[in-house]
């Protein structure tokens, strides 16, 4: 491998792990307030997609105005499923939450395919994001390059909302310990919003920059990316915000030498294994908590 | 003390740490063939803990623990601990051997819960055939294509046999949860004795009784010692119970044991009635 | 109702049930509807009940059924396919040396494909099932995944066919196949739950820290729970195989698993009768009963709106949703099905018309 290809892998992984990284913080923020796999977010990260398509395509709007619509409407579809599917179950075992997100999940592919058919549709080019740019050898379109510095800035920005403000602090709180933050008289609803608030809005950041440089969207293409970055959430210690970053950044570098290295089918037998490794081994992966049951 | 009873369990040094929390403190306890012993103190002192180092549930971080002068249990402090350590006797120990809660339940230590955890969706009946369950012979094939018959009956005559001695069988085919509270109380001890225990651990079970209820206990529990042949350790605040029945007591507080005496001399502890009341300052 | 009536309606409902599968088997024709739904129902009832022993009996979450399955189906259909007609599926990658004469009995097939997700599962399980529930759950999809790719992939071309999938599986020999192997599964694990061990799986469901002071060994009755339900599970992947003699990795996605969950949650988790009842209904309702949704309806010139390729899915998963949110225990919830359960159901239906009827009305009052 010459040092350009090398550079380029690198580039590659860090970009396709950016984005794994965003969306994995939207697992691992509601795994850590609600303590449910919201199985759905990968479907939510598809629905973006097709939000964008639809603004761009069926309405010739103008790409920064779409994007803050996708934005917006992605965000919607987050609180109206957590409103509609999560909130009722609040009390119920957790099995039953988990049961409702696979349903949430089951029903949001099935509505992309009747909404917008099973044959993939192909996603806007957003002109700003596809530009070259080179740097000596190395040639790369501006949005590998931007991917992940957006991913770390919007890390840095997350950290400080949950270490310096009222409703981070909150957030804190109901992670630790949800029965208690009640009784402290934290409003949970909101806190648990603004939780899949922060979680779509970086699924829809993610999807645009996970779909431009791709050909196609179709009804079950968030399935997968959505279990890597699960697995990602796991990896960095689920609950743990910069863990998820951390496991998305890795996740994405592995897989691209995988790929790179000739063994492309086996790219997501690596991602699973990975988990079943890491449950085995680290259980609460690299930043988690242990949390002992009481007796 | 009697010394001549052989000893049944036997605590020495036992200390749990969890991170920098010392929970149960360098504590020694023994229970004699046949003795009911109290373990009380004030909330949080460690006792349910200590009961959790005895069962199994919990690895204690020092300390050895001996049932029928046998060792089964002992620990030291190892890894993270090495450093954290706070407790007493470091170095006394330098072996690690542990087991886990169906081991110890197999070696004849059966124990209740202080929030009743009973098989709550099934029926009383079932609760106790459960607890006959570990000592089936048949493997899972022979038992699912009924070729163990006659254990199976004997499971079901003995669960039976108990479920009368303890008053339940007229609720026999309820569901464990729909149970009126005393009687979930009795169910999970009628579970406990179908281990068929030699030491039987009662984590608070007078708690939420009113007083004759608690007084009908007192005598209930005097009457299975006698029944079953059992030792009896209890975790129990009702201290007319206590004091009623235990021949021994052990206080913690803190998760150190601060005192140890027959029911007289316990009462008269300055120590014990400093815990429980506070001083002034 | 007396024991004896319990048993001779018991022998009845039996005897009506089989004469109605016997029924369709000789007089429907076989294109029919009716078939489709009996013996893909079937098959997916026996699934579903593997999948309650776990999920709903033992309590462990699990989401590899697909990948067992995958297994299960595979392995029939490699040892099964006949050697006259290898060449033909195999002819783009050729068949590794020692499989290319082999060719067993169906029955042999069958359960082999069933060992061999037992003892996948085994492998598996040790590790695996030291995780708490959620973990467990997503560990377990996982795995199906891996499965799911490994057959598919180039490695195993010579033996799988890879991406391309195995054809020429041979069929059910008889239309009363799928009903026979599945009634004798369904009767194993029946016989499983309501032993001595079928009530430490509950126990442990019920409470871990109870079961374990019982002196209840979890991590050997769990695995037992695993390796069983992976073996029926694996069975049962194989009952598909030669019901749709045809497949390929992508006949089994995390989809399928979803799939059956909602089977489980809708029959009731932790009830046999439940699971079997809701396999025949969700397959009725998904394969049949719903399909008028997938074509464009009219009515006079009238087009009536919605009606189009995919509708039928969402309303499906839209009834889905609303069993999982307002009816949680699903049909049966826990309990199994009997008569005086049946008796008491039209009572209360009954008294709740009475009763609506004395209040002129009050429809409130549900």
């Amino acid at each position: 491998m010459t040092t350009t290809a090398f550079l380029q892998y690198c580039l590659a992984g860090i970009s396709i792990g950016g984005i794994y990284a965003l969306i994995a913080i939207g697992y691992t923020m509601v795994y850590g307030i609600l303590r449910l796999i919201n199985f759905a977010h990968g479907d939510i990260f598809m629905m973006a997609a097709y939000f964008m398509i639809f603004a761009m395509v069926d309405f010739m709007i103008p790409w920064y105005i779409s994007a803050s619509i996708v934005i917006i409407s992605t965000i919607l579809l987050g609180l109206l499923i957590e409103k509609l599917a999560y909130s009722p179950l609040r009390s119920s075992p957790r099995m039953s939450i988990m049961i409702s997100a696979i349903g949430v999940s089951f029903l949001l592919q099935n509505l992309a395919t009747y909404l917008f058919s099973a044959l993939p549709k192909q996603y806007p080019a957003i002109p700003v994001l596809n530009k070259t740019l080179t740097f000596g050898e190395v040639s790369t379109s501006v949005v590998t390059f931007i991917t992940p510095i957006i991913t770390i800035g919007a890390l840095i920005i997350l950290m400080a909302i949950i270490k310096k403000t009222k409703i981070g602090m909150a957030m804190r709180a109901v992670s630790k310990d949800f029965q208690t933050a009640k009784l402290m008289g934290i409003e949970i609803n909101t806190v648990i919003s603004v939780t899949f608030i922060i979680g779509c809005f970086l699924a829809a950041l993610g999807s645009m920059l996970y779909f431009t440089p791709r050909p196609s969207v179709f009804p079950l293409a968030g399935s997968l990316p959505g279990l890597k970055c699960f697995v990602a959430a796991v990896f960095g210690g689920i609950g743990s915000i910069p863990g998820a970053v951390l496991g998305g950044f890795l996740i994405g570098l592995c897989e691209t030498f995988i790929k790179a290295a000739g063994y492309s089918e086996f790219s997501d037998v690596f991602t699973f294994i990975l988990l079943i490794a890491v449950l085995m081994f680290r259980p609460t992966g690299l930043f988690g908590e242990t949390l002992a049951e009481k007796v | 003390m009697d010394n001549a009873k052989p000893s049944v369990l036997r605590l020495e040094d036992i200390t749990m740490q969890f991170g920098g929390v010392v929970a149960v403190n360098n504590l020694s306890l023994e229970v004699r063939q046949g003795e009911i012993i109290g373990l009380i103190g004030p909330n949080g002192a460690g006792k349910t803990t200590a009961f959790n180092v005895v069962t199994g549930v919990y690895a204690p971080t020092n300390g050895a623990l001996y049932l029928n002068d046998n060792l089964i249990i002992t620990n030291y402090p190892r890894g993270k601990m090495k450093e954290l350590y706070q407790g007493e006797n470091k170095g006394k120990y330098t072996k690690s051997m542990l087991l886990s809660p169906d081991r110890i339940t197999k070696m004849g230590v059966a124990r209740t819960f202080q929030n009743i955890r009973l098989f709550k969706d099934l029926t009383v009946f079932e609760n106790v055939l459960i607890a006959k369950h570990m000592n089936v012979k048949a493997n899972i094939f022979s038992a699912t294509f009924r070729l163990n018959r006659r254990e199976e009956q004997r499971m079901k005559e003995e669960s039976m046999d108990l479920l009368r001695i303890l008053d339940l069988d007229k609720n026999k085919d309820d569901i464990a949860s729909s149970l009126p509270y005393g009687k979930q109380r009795h169910l999970d001890i009628a579970r406990a004795l179908a281990t068929k225990p030699s030491l039987l651990l009662l984590d608070e079970p007078a708690a939420g009784m009113n007083p004759q209820e608690s007084d009908e206990l007192m005598h209930f529990i005097g009457r299975i010692r006698d029944d079953f042949d059992l030792s009896i350790l209890m975790i129990e605040h009702h201290m007319q119970l206590v004091m009623g029945i235990c021949e021994r007591i052990y206080v913690l507080d803190y998760g150190i044991n601060i005192a140890e005496g027959n029911p007289a001399e316990i009462q008269n502890n300055p120590r014990v009635i400093e815990a429980y009341l506070g001083v002034d300052e | 109702m007396k024991k004896k009536t319990k048993i001779i309606c018991s022998i009845i409902a039996g005897l009506v049930i089989a004469a109605f599968i016997v029924y369709v088997g000789e007089e429907v024709p076989s294109s029919s509807m009716l078939r489709t739904v009996l013996q893909l129902g079937t098959i997916y009832a026996l699934v579903a009940v593997s999948m309650n022993l776990l999920n709903g009996f033992t309590g462990l979450f699990s989401l590899g059924q697909a990948g067992f399955m995958a297994v299960g189906a595979y392995t029939y259909a490699v040892l099964t396919i006949p050697v006259a007609k290898k060449a033909n599926v195999y002819y783009l990658y050729g068949i590794t040396d020692s499989l290319a004469n082999v060719e067993l009995p169906l029955w042999v097939g069958l359960i082999a494909g069933g060992l061999l997700a037992a003892l996948l599962a085994a492998v598996v399980g040790a590790p695996v099932l030291r995780l708490k529930s959620d973990y467990f759950a997503i560990a377990t999809l996982g795995f199906s995944e891996i499965v799911r790719i490994l057959v598919g992939s180039s490695p195993f071309n010579r033996i799988t066919n890879g991406s391309l999938g195995l054809n020429s599986i041979p069929g059910n020999p008889s239309y009363y196949t799928p009903f026979i192997v599945a009634a004798i599964c369904i009767a194993v694990i029946v016989l499983l739950l309501t032993s001595s061990y079928g009530r430490a799986f509950k126990a442990i469901r019920e409470d871990e820290i109870a079961a374990e002071a019982m002196g209840i060994r979890l991590s050997t009755h769990k695995q037992m729970a695993f390796i069983i339900s992976s073996f029926f599970t694996g069975i049962s992947g194989a009952l598909l195989a030669m019901y749709l003699g045809a497949i390929t990795s992508t006949t089994f996605p995390i989809m399928l698993t979803y799939n059956i969950l909602l089977i489980v949650v809708i029959g009731g988790m932790g009830s046999v009768t439940g699971s079997i009842m809701a396999a025949f209904l969700v397959t009725a309702a998904k394969e049949w009963w719903l399909r008028f949704l997938d074509q464009t309806m009219m009515i006079g010139d009238f087009q009536v709106p919605l009606l189009r390729t995919g509708f039928r899915m969402v309303v499906f998963s839209i009834i889905l949703m609303l069993v999982v949110l307002f009816w949680r225990r699903g049909i049966m919830g826990q309990k199994e099905f009997s008569w005086d359960g049946l008796i008491n159901f039209f009572k209360r239906i009954g008294n709740r018309f009475r009763g609506n009827a004395s209040k002129k009305g009050g429809a409130l009052n549900g």
